[in-house]
């Protein structure tokens, strides 16, 4: 399991930098999806799979489609190198590698942070058993034969204790879908 | 070496770190979009490891998994309407450097 871990974070990582260092916007595009794959992996890893499945579906699939779709409708070449305003730069690294450093010392001295994922075991039956009323008889069915229905238990809960923010969200979209109909036409009032 | 909560935070520093500095350094202002959805991926991986470590009568505690199905949401609605303002932007001024782009005149 290390190995994997190591494996996919390396990916997001190294093309999460990648999009920062290269010129040309389609290439940045195509490291972003790379990376976004990494992440969905480590979702994965951490037993998140509905969310990994989400992660690749919405991010590598649409965002992407339109994020390349853009570039092209605006036919960007790679950038031409410009004159570096050495200030921004300069204050721009200084920020990011104070912020770096930050992280690294809240780490360092985050206590629970040493907890093993070995020791937060899933216990499934168990998990059957304290919820007794809480979950539909199906999920209980596929807990107690001893694998995680997630997606189940997603949708429960999506419909159960989130039914408000659902809502929210579902008019969220339609707002969103609205105002890019509107900021889309060629004459803005 | 075993895998520690602090390996996933670690990641999810690096690669929040990354697209800060993206978002100081670059000046293509789609490279700054594409650098805020890798904060928003890298928030996503706090959030998981989170929910999977703080386990609830043996399960994950999906309420931090229902953060991030909402993260996602609201990153993907954040895309659609933060492109379109780009369009109208180069339409009006023909570029996307954002040095270029500093009056407030319509």
């Amino acid at each position: 399991m290390p190995v994997l871990f190591y494996i996919f974070s390396a990916i997001a990582l190294v093309f999460g930098a990648m999009v920062v260092v290269l010129r040309n916007p389609v290439s940045s595009a195509l490291s972003l999806v790379m990376s976004f794959v990494g992440v969905a992996a480590l979702f994965v890893l951490l037993d998140a799979y509905f969310i990994g499945t989400i992660q690749i579906l919405v991010y590598a699939g649409a965002v992407m489609v339109l994020f390349l779709f853009i570039i092209m409708l605006l036919d960007l070449k790679a950038e031409a190198r410009r004159k570096l305003n050495f200030v921004a730069f300069g204050g721009g690294v200084l920020i990011t590698v104070a912020f770096a450093i930050q992280i690294y010392m809240v780490l360092e001295s985050f206590g629970p942070g040493a907890q093993k994922l070995a020791d937060a075991k899933l216990d499934l039956p168990a998990a059957s058993a304290a919820n007794a009323e809480g979950l539909t008889p199906s999920i209980h069915e596929t807990l107690q034969s001893g694998s995680l229905p997630d997606t189940k238990i997603i949708g429960h809960v999506l419909f159960t204790d989130y039914l408000f923010h659902i809502q929210v969200v579902a008019v969220l979209l339609l707002v969103a879908t609205l105002g890019v109909v509107i900021l889309s036409k060629k004459q803005l009032k | 070496m075993e895998l520690t909560l602090n390996h996933f935070l670690a990641v999810s520093g690096l690669l929040f770190t990354i697209g800060l500095g993206g978002v100081l350094l670059r000046r293509n202002i789609i490279i700054i979009f594409m650098c805020l959805e890798l904060m928003l991926s890298a928030a996503s991986i706090t959030l998981a490891a989170f929910a999977r470590f703080g386990t609830v009568n043996g399960l994950p505690n999906y309420n931090g998994q229902m953060m991030i199905f909402l993260i996602i949401t609201v990153a993907a609605a954040e895309v659609a309407v933060g492109l379109a303002i780009i369009v109208a932007l180069f339409r009006a001024r023909r570029t996307i450097h954002v040095e270029d782009i500093n009056s407030m005149r319509g």
